[in-house]
């Protein structure tokens, strides 16, 4: 078998399963929401219910975002350019969210935050129990990202700012700061796109309110119990629409801003 | 301005970077410091500029003592090996760096840049990104950073070391006509003697932490205090204790056998352009090599596996 004819069935391959894995079911997903017509479509969408469910689901989305960026990349900064006892754990720890099923988390989380925790604050069923338990699934995103490129940066660079005149804020800002901005921006990306379809770890914590607590991914489940498929599948497409666009834009931006940094 | 650094110690986990060095620069000079790798060149140059901290000892720039102070208000411009290039930025604000820093006006900044893009050859590549200039541009770009907000003194690590030989023999010259140029107290690090030979007016030798001597290139190499000195500045053919430079070492015409010559078999001979490599092996059995002009090949008709008769000089013994 020639390299041509390999590279051809690799690349069939590839093809089939993305198809099965990816296309088909979004395929579905569309064809299934445009069932009634463009009319139907947005009966569902814009019904209080859903817009409210939507709504909440990118405020905490957004809110989580900065968040995790501000700390994502401060548990970065702090696991390269420091050292300190029980670093590997603390590396290791990082990574929990990742390993734990997230309705594992959502038990943890009611454990600790719910009514008679140790520390004597129950969050259940607010918003801030919604935004906590995003801000745990997505921990990993921005510092797991950030880590290797901060570890690859050549010190050099701000050894030079520094010479320059440079204070740390300084060199902080115009020279590491610009290094990490694709990784902070993808790393964010991809926690955006995570917090939007996060359904596990909130589904215990946030108690589901309509117009109060209930995100998008519990109010498409809620919908599905009901039989109203149309209106799952309608709001799926949102969050879907929602995701792309934001995980398109940041990636335009990313390559724009580090055309010029091999 | 010159520079003192006063008995200066830096220790790294266990091993001894620098032991007790004291070094002084003068005003304007154009210093070498010169060793392998390991001898603490690189950290005593790190040192003065304020990117490490001595354990002990003091460093002193013009009249203030610098020892504690950050690098950034030292007021010393660093160039690094590998560029240290920031990448996400074009060559003028490269350049503009440590005056923007220093926010100064804007039409100031702007002149600045242009008159050290000119200086460095690179006007015209003002907006081009460092990964789109070649080694030695970047290089350039480096140095017009570093000389912008006008330091007192101009330190260089290894700064040609990652350049290819011609590109690196166009920066010496350049660099030694920059100094004229301009007259800034500059020190630059560097492990190859002829690059320190051919550059600096002074050349401090390094090794293992300290400094082995200090003085002019050619009082280095003719009157070398040590075995290191001699071994390091120049080629030398050891014999034993004993020292030779390989063009102190005589080929004779045929016949001649006056007191102090000696036969030798050609091993061979390697042409280097007008420099010819003899390399002989002695009466009694010891090898040497001679460094003859290739006139002196031709006349004497030296060949490979030709017995001749040499004049080896009074060799030079150094005291354990």
């Amino acid at each position: 078998m020639g390299a041509r004819s390999a590279s051809l069935l690799g690349r069939g391959l590839l093809g089939i399963y993305l198809s099965v894995l990816v296309v088909l079911p979004i395929a579905a997903l569309l064809a299934r929401s445009s069932h009634g017509g463009l009319s139907a479509f947005w009966r569902e969408v814009s019904s209080p219910e859903a817009q409210a469910a939507i709504k909440l689901t990118l405020g905490v989305s957004v809110v989580v975002v900065i968040v995790n960026g501000l700390f994502g990349t401060l548990i970065a900064w702090v696991m390269v350019r420091d050292e300190f006892r029980g670093k590997k754990v603390v590396n290791a720890l990082i990574d929990l969210p990742f390993a734990l099923p997230t309705i594992v988390a959502g038990v943890v989380l009611l454990a600790l935050y719910g009514k008679g925790g140790p520390f004597g604050v129950d969050i259940t069923f607010t918003r801030a129990a919604v935004v906590m338990a995003l801000l745990f699934v997505t921990l990993p995103f921005v510092a797991r990202s950030v880590q290797p490129v901060l570890l690859e940066l050549d010190g050099s660079a701000e050894e030079a700012a520094a010479s320059l005149g440079a204070g740390r804020l300084t060199v902080f800002r115009r020279i590491v700061l610009p290094a990490l901005t694709p990784a902070i921006i993808s790393g964010i990306a991809l926690s955006f796109a995570r917090a939007l379809g996060e359904f596990g770890s909130v589904v215990l914590i946030s108690g589901n309110l309509p117009f109060k607590t209930e995100v998008g991914s519990v109010y498409i489940f809620g919908q599905i119990q009901n039989e109203n498929l149309p209106a799952a599948a309608a709001v799926s497409v949102v969050l879907m629409l929602f995701a792309l666009v934001v995980l398109a834009a940041l990636t335009l931006f990313t390559r724009s801003r580090s055309k010029h940094v091999r | 301005m010159a520079i003192e650094v006063r008995d200066v110690t830096k220790r790294f986990g266990t091993f001894t970077a620098l032991d007790d060095v004291c070094l002084r620069v003068g005003d304007g000079a154009l210093t070498a410091l010169l060793g392998p790798s390991g001898s603490g060149k690189s950290t005593l140059l790190r040192i003065i500029a304020g990117l490490e901290t001595p354990d002990s000892g003091s460093v002193q720039i013009g009249e203030e003592e610098v020892t504690r102070a950050p690098a950034r208000a030292r007021g010393v411009g660093f160039v690094f090996q590998h560029y240290a290039p920031f990448k996400h930025m074009t060559v003028a604000d490269n350049v503009a760096f440590g005056l923007k820093v220093r926010r100064r006006p804007k039409a100031e900044i702007h002149a600045r840049v242009e008159e050290l893009l000119a200086l460095v050859r690179l006007d015209g590549l003002a907006e081009r990104y460092p990964s789109q200039l070649s080694g030695g541009q970047q290089q350039r770009m480096a140095l017009a950073r570093a000389l912008a907000p006008e330091p007192k003194v101009l330190l260089l690590d290894e700064p040609f070391g990652a350049l290819d030989a011609q590109v690196r023999a166009e920066l010496r010259e350049w660099l030694r006509r920059l100094h004229e140029e301009i007259h800034v107290t500059t020190i630059f690090v560097t492990h190859d003697q002829e690059e320190a030979m051919e550059v600096a007016e002074q050349i401090v030798v390094m090794n293992a932490g300290r400094i082995e001597q200090a003085g002019a290139p050619r009082e280095l190499y003719e009157a070398p205090r040590n075995e290191f000195v001699m071994s390091f500045v120049g080629p030398v053919n050891r014999l034993g204790d004993a020292f030779l430079r390989p063009h102190d070492i005589q080929i004779l015409p045929g016949g001649d056998s006056s007191p102090g010559s000696t036969e030798a078999l050609v091993r061979r001979v390697v042409h280097l352009g007008f420099e010819v490599r003899v390399e002989l092996t002695l009466q009694d059995g010891r090898d040497v090599w001679a460094q003859v002009t290739r006139d002196t090949t031709q006349e004497l008709e030296v060949e490979e596996g030709q017995i001749l008769t040499v004049r080896l000089p009074a060799p030079r013994v150094f005291a354990a």
